[in-house]
């Protein structure tokens, strides 16, 4: 038989890419091409799925539709004699002139077309009741996610993480990996605040104790600031009464940075408003003079500083007991965009970095051991035979690794394990051979014959045993997250590289130390 | 060197009466302390709840450890203590899950600190929600599932060249644990519970390839099974907690059991046509003893490189291995005293 088969330029090319693949991993900078990557359970990071609460997002929405509703049939001089929220969640609007109907039939048309609009006799009166229709629900979940992952994508690269990966899973859920993250608290709290910036005249004609008994003004609700002591630890709550509508929301924002206040020592953010804002925030502090503005930051009141004068600059300024990284976190989150809906964690996967060194090691050196073990068993077990045997176990390691590197998969925890019980497997295509070869020798062929009728007749048991493992390691991966896909991978690579060994490359081998001599006497096998 | 003579013949088709009174055995001991336990004990993945690994150079009082936690507002945890080397390592579990604004995790190390008087370190922590780990429950019982499905398919399809039945079969299957749930909750507003539907859908299967007459499939099929159920139950019995990666560890026992079953069915396949006047009993029997150097020598290396695993691999890895352990020595049990025994019941009811 030639030895220049196909078998020969296959595991040159192979040889050859592998070569190329893996060098970067074992000498960083070598060659243009990248190194295997590691999974977050050997380099250390931090892994989260949020929960985006889009339901929140719908009832913002309303929220402000309802405010609209009333701004733009005041403008359009509707009267009503109440525009209300239903416990269901659709506005119910009752007109003040049972004869305004169609008018006002008209409107809605006009100015509210992506609502849907009933028209119902409650206690003899007429109402209108708005709801979102199906579709636009679905379209405004859906933005709440998109627009959640694009503003923690900005978070997150102000922050400064190297090859964050962010995605949206499923419908709702966003999965953030941050490799090698060295404070995981800090940047949680950095995704997680909604940071929804509000400014809200403080309402100080009514006495604060009345409204915490029960007794609100129609239109306020009770914000609290937060005293805390300079270890963070709360030492107390003070409510204020607010007007429930914000005069002014951080999406006026254009800038936001970190100052440092020499008089009382301590940092703030100040903060710059577009031109519509900066008109808006001119209006509303000149309209409320000498009355308290709350600044309120999800829902907590930072601060509630007198207005004194108008403030035309377009320009104001966050204070309340910041240390340095608060304040920086805060300008981050500010600039970044408010998230459109509260997020919630609903998985978190911390390594720090020393774990993630220390398996790495152990998982190197059972690699190191269990191969050993395996190589050496081999060489008793089949003498020359399984001397090639081994090389071509040694090489699956490599194509293994090369493969990982060229695909860009990520290697993990398990996925080592797999590797290492990769050669225990890939033994056994070398076993299935050799035993074939012994048996056919026993029969009493030439040596030659045995070969040949070993590997013809052990290729299709190994094909069948092989897809078997094939099926069970891609039904993981499909299933898998994480470090359990790192294992369907290596398991993957590793049947399909061991049979790839085993079959071509020792065959080869086999040919080669055969093939030229004319008598074959005896086989070490 | 030779491990197995080549004119071994071992008898093991007539043992297989003593093979099914341990196998019964063994499923019975399995399913008596699965329901005894209460099913199998959950970790973090499936059961949701926190995980937090932290570490101390010197050994620390689990007394302290769990009032430090007492006092954060962590309460009703169970600590898991283990040593590598000089480092101590403490396992704190609670199905309490927190936020950043809780401040626990980042108070945690202070906290310890204080009170034990060493200094902690937090080395990871695994925080799974309620939604989450029930999503994770159903994708692993749908993942094994499939694996079954689509190598009992597999099987049809390369020993008894039924590609297309056994396809449409398993198709039909996918289909309706794709579609059923969701009919069922549009129409009914009944949302069925995952575990029995898998269930309920593996008995037909099982049932509708019995009455195809895919005997290999059958008997590839109910090896792994009885696989599956033997090591889970010595999970239950061993109290090792279900995670992510024995799912992983389970589904590639399954791959690798199957992988000894085939070959020993290939050569079954192998030696029929010159049979003569050999009963298929004799046929399985040779076809056991041909392959057994094979089986005992993959087996062999396996559970080699499984030990150095199990030994030296570390904490996290420690259950996987065992898991792979007790489930390659089943395996290789399984596809010679469950899988062949099967496939001669079929031909003796074929034959009568």
């Amino acid at each position: 038989m030639k030895i220049r088969s196909w078998r020969f330029y296959a595991v040159c090319v192979a040889l050859i890419l592998a070569t190329i693949y893996i060098l970067p991993t074992l000498n960083p900078g070598l060659w243009p091409y990248k190194t295997i990557n590691l999974g977050l359970d050997l380099q250390g990071g931090m892994h989260l799925v949020l929960d985006v609460q889009v339901e929140e997002a719908l009832e913002s929405t309303l929220e402000r539709r309802t405010y609209e509703l009333r701004d733009q049939m005041r403008r359009e001089r509707i009267r009503y004699s109440s525009v209300r929220r239903l416990p269901d969640g659709a506005i119910a609007v009752r007109l003040t002139d049972a004869a305004d109907a169609d008018a006002f039939t008209a409107f809605q048309q006009k100015e509210f077309p992506h609502m849907d609009m009933r028209r119902v006799t409650v206690d003899q009166e007429v109402e209108f009741r708005f709801s979102i229709p199906p579709e636009e629900r679905a379209r405004l979940r859906k933005m709440a996610t998109d627009q959640a992952l694009e503003t923690i994508r900005n978070r997150i690269d102000q922050f400064g993480v190297n090859e964050p990966d962010i995605r949206v899973q499923g419908e709702r859920r966003i999965l953030i990996q941050l490799p090698g993250i060295e404070d995981p608290e800090r940047a949680k709290e950095l995704i997680g605040k909604t940071a929804l910036l509000e400014f809200k005249i403080v309402e100080d004609g009514y006495d604060v104790q009345d409204a915490l008994k029960g007794q609100m003004p129609p239109g306020t609700e009770l914000l609290y600031e937060i005293r805390r002591d300079a270890a963070g630890q709360e030492t107390g709550r003070i409510p204020y009464l607010v007007k429930r509508r914000a005069a002014l929301t951080g999406a006026a924002l254009t800038d936001a940075r970190v100052q440092f206040d020499s008089r009382f020592n301590e940092p703030y953010v100040s903060i710059d408003f577009d031109k519509q804002g900066a008109r808006q925030f001119d209006r509303i502090t000149g309209e409320n003079i000498h009355k308290r503005m709350a600044i309120v930051l999800d829902g907590n009141v930072y601060s509630a500083p007198v207005i004194q004068d108008r403030i035309s600059g377009g320009s104001a300024r966050i204070t309340g007991n910041f240390s340095m990284e608060s304040a920086h976190d805060l300008a981050i989150v500010l600039r970044a965009g408010a998230l459109p809906a509260p997020v919630k964690i609903i998985e978190e996967r911390t390594v720090g970095p020393t774990l993630g060194a220390d398996s790495i090691q152990k998982g190197l050196i059972s690699m190191v051991v269990g191969g050993g073990l395996v190589l050496l068993f081999m060489a008793i077990y089949y003498k020359g035979a399984g001397i090639i045997a081994d090389v071509a176990l040694v090489l699956n390691i490599l194509f293994i690794g090369a493969a990982l590197a060229a695909f860009g998969a990520t290697l993990t925890l398990p996925g080592i394990a797999g590797m290492v019980l990769t050669l225990g497997m890939a033994v056994d295509a070398n076993v299935l051979i050799f035993e074939r070869i012994r048996e056919e020798l026993r029969l009493g062929r030439s040596p030659m014959a045995a070969i040949h009728a070993g590997f013809d007749r052990a290729t299709l048991t190994i094909l069948d045993a092989n897809v078997t493992t094939l099926i069970a390691a891609l039904v993981l991966f499909q299933f898998g997250t994480g470090p359990v896909k790192g294992f369907a991978v290596t398991l993957c690579l590793g049947v399909i590289s061991s049979m790839f060994t085993a079959l071509v490359m020792v065959r080869l081998i086999f040919d080669a130390l055969y093939a030229r001599k004319t008598t074959v006497t005896q086989l070490s096998i | 060197m030779q491990l197995i003579k080549p004119e071994t013949n071992f008898d093991f088709i007539g043992k297989r009466k003593a093979a099914f009174i341990l196998s019964a055995a063994m499923i019975l001991f399995s399913l008596f302390s699965l329901i005894l336990h209460k099913g199998p004990r959950y970790g973090v993945d499936f059961a949701g709840g926190s995980q937090i690994l932290v570490s101390f150079q010197q050994p620390v009082d689990v007394g302290q450890v769990k009032s430090a936690l007492h006092r954060m507002g962590l309460d009703n945890t169970s600590i898991q203590e283990s040593r590598e080397g000089q480092t101590h390592l403490l396992q704190i579990r609670t199905i309490q899950t927190f936020d950043a604004e809780s401040g626990i995790l980042a108070a945690l190390p202070k906290g310890l600190q204080e009170t034990t008087g060493l200094a902690a370190e937090i080395l990871s922590v695994d925080m799974v929600g309620p939604q989450v780990s029930k999503d994770l429950r159903s994708q692993a019982l749908y993942a094994l599932f499939y694996a079954l499905l689509f190598i009992m398919v597999y099987i049809s399809g390369r020993f008894e060249m039924k590609w297309i039945l056994s396809g449409a079969v398993a198709g039909v299957f996918i289909g309706v644990v794709y579609l059923f749930p969701q009919i069922m909750e549009n129409l009914f507003k009944i949302t069925l519970p995952v575990p029995m539907l898998i269930l309920a859908a593996l008995i037909l299967s099982l049932a509708v390839f019995w009455k195809l007459k895919l005997a290999y499939a059958m008997g590839a099929a109910i090896a792994l099974i009885h696989d599956v159920i033997i090591t889970v139950g010595l999970f239950s019995v061993l109290d090792i907690e279900f995670n992510l990666p024995i799912i992983a560890a389970i589904l590639t026992i399954i791959g690798y059991s199957l992988n000894d079953t085939i070959i020993i069915f290939d050569r079954v396949r192998e030696n029929l046509p010159g049979r003569g006047k050999k009963s298929f009993a004799a046929i399985l029997n040779q076809s056991i003893n041909e392959t057994l150097s094979r089986t005992l020598l993959t087996s062999g290396t396996t559970l080699i490189v499984l030990v150095t695993l199990f030994l030296l691999g570390g904490g996290i890895i420690h259950d996987f291995s065992r898991a792979l352990l007790v489930g390659v020595v089943v395996g290789t049990y399984s596809s010679i005293f469950v899988a062949c025994p099967i496939l001669l019941l079929w031909q003796k009811k074929q034959a009568t």
